[in-house]
């Protein structure tokens, strides 16, 4: 068999594993539940209040635009951080020592981390529906659009992650910005509270980055048509949507490879040994 | 390096090299059995007529003696037993060329003695030439066929424990009994010395041992000589 197919095969399988593994210990799954169930409660605590000049809950908005909000938190966050985590531990140097590895390790961490944005955004929803009314999860469209944003989701998100994941040289270093850049870009956003009453240049800065039309698109498949007038210029801007999530995906994809590459050449036993020793130490 | 640069090294080149890494914590909530499985399957495309690539993961579990713990998680082995899973992922690909870096640092004296069991076995069974680096002279001694001594950054020599210890004259001790009395001597030449002294003495030397510098004196000895301040580490190996 061809060596490539094989690493790509090796790394499905790996991507499986890893999200069974997650799935069967008891920190992770807390994890999981802990980030599920505190979106739940933010939305549940908005569901009396209404969103502004609507007869419509911001509860069940801010579920659906909170859909977009995992993948970055998945994609970008959880990505990233695990790169940085398997740098600094040596799981890459173990990746890079073996043929095609390091492809190997990356389409398993795109299992892995692609398999935890649909878990979350499953059961995020199951659980909305129970809970919320006005979601339009019986139109068959819904889930089309729910689907191609989704997908275009990871694609844009997921090689960002990888390339932040290699600048930040550990994870103590990286903790504070990634909590900075979920922050920050979920108030720019339009998540929690429509866009469009946010001064204008901040509409401006927060259209830039994929989080706002992972929002935007969620809302589109989920939330009725009569609350697009909340939206800018009056409309679901699939056709932006689109073009601004296939240009982040491709800037990405063509960044990763080169700035990973860059990252996996640094790599060697006595990085890692003194990174382990560093850790050791608590420095 | 198997005639290629490393620096230019291919992946298919990389499949014929094997390194056993100081493991962690990666790959913790992995089990044993299922991380080799996984590793073993990047190389199964470079098999050739003579090596069949991965090797099979239970005959490998059993040659590391981990049948036991194939299906623990790596976060729960011991730390010898974890070494032995680092030499197994290293040897998975069944290399030609294998190389462990201090593999026995922090060792405990029967992990350090089974340790060395698995290297003698791997290298006297599989057609593989190890390079191993380590500071523990007696290590190099019981293990490696070749024995280069690095210090500052040089090769300051090259050859089996018994070559060098040759190449240094003087280093040998005879010590013998006379008439109950004891006698040492450091000749340059021990057998012909041991000749020359029966030849003078004949039945009357009792207790005679002769021993030839050990590899730690023969370091010694090699780095003093070098001159150079600080010895950097001893690299052996073995075919």
């Amino acid at each position: 068999m061809n060596p490539t197919v094989m690493a790509l095969r090796a790394g499905l399988s790996r991507g499986w594993i890893e999200l069974r593994q997650s799935l069967t210990t008891q920190s992770d799954l807390f994890g999981l539940a802990f980030r599920i169930g505190a979106v739940l409660v933010v939305v549940i605590w908005t569901r009396g209040t209404h969103l502004p000049g609507m007869d419509f809950s911001l509860g069940t908005s801010t579920l659906v635009s909170v859909l977009g909000l995992n993948l970055v938190m998945y994609g970008v966050v959880t990505m990233g951080d695990l790169l940085v985590v398997e740098r600094e531990d040596g799981t890459l140097l173990r990746a890079k020592a073996t043929p095609n590895g390091m492809l190997g390790y990356l389409v398993g961490k795109v299992v892995s981390t692609a398999g935890q944005v649909l878990l979350a955004v499953v059961i995020t929803l199951f659980i909305g529906a129970f809970l919320f009314t006005g979601l339009t999860i019986g139109h068959p469209g819904s889930w089309l659009t729910l689907i191609w944003v989704l997908v275009l989701g990871l694609l844009a998100t997921l090689p960002a992650g990888a390339v932040l994941g290699s600048l930040f040289p550990s994870q103590r270093s990286a903790g504070p910005w990634w909590l900075l850049l979920l922050g920050g870009l979920s108030a720019i956003s339009g998540i929690f509270y429509p866009i469009t009453h946010l001064p204008v240049f901040l509409q401006y800065i927060g259209q830039v980055f994929p989080m706002y039309w992972l929002g935007l698109g969620m809302r589109s498949a989920l939330l009725p048509n009569s609350l697009v007038v909340l939206e800018i210029g009056h409309s679901w801007r699939h056709l932006a949507t689109f073009g601004v999530l296939a240009t982040w995906s491709v800037v990405g994809l063509v960044l990763a490879p080169v700035v990973l590459r860059r990252m996996a050449r640094r790599e060697s036993g006595s990085t890692v040994a003194t990174r382990r020793e560093k850790v050791l130490r608590g420095t | 390096m198997l005639g290629v640069d490393p620096a230019h090294g291919g992946e298919a080149w990389r499949a014929r090299t094997g390194v056993v890494l100081q493991s962690w914590r990666d790959h913790a909530k992995w089990q044993v059995r299922e991380l080799l499985a996984q590793q073993g399957r990047y190389y199964a495309p470079y098999s050739t007529v003579g090596i069949t690539r991965p090797w099979d993961v239970d005959d490998l579990l059993e040659s590391v003696g981990l049948t036991k713990h194939a299906r623990k998680r790596v976060s729960d082995l011991s730390g010898g037993q974890r070494r032995r899973l680092d030499v197994a992922i290293g040897i998975v690909g069944r290399p030609e060329l294998l190389f462990l870096d201090e593999p026995t640092t922090g060792f405990d004296p029967e992990a350090r003695r089974e340790f060395h069991d698995l290297v003698r076995g791997l290298a006297d069974r599989e057609d593989v030439t190890i390079l191993l680096t380590t500071h523990d002279l007696n290590e190099a001694e019981r293990l490696a066929d070749r024995i280069l001594i690095l210090t500052g950054g040089t090769i300051i020599a090259d050859g089996s424990a018994d070559e060098l210890a040759r190449t240094l004259p003087g280093q040998s001790e005879v010590r013998w009994t006379r008439d109950g009395q004891p006698f040492t001597r450091s000749p340059e030449n021990a057998t012909a010395f041991v000749r020359e002294l029966f030849q003078e003495h004949g039945e009357a030397i009792e207790d005679l041992e002769v021993r030839r510098a050990s590899l730690e004196d023969t370091y010694m000895a090699m780095v003093h000589q070098a001159e150079r301040r600080t010895p950097r580490g001893l690299a052996a190996v073995t075919a």
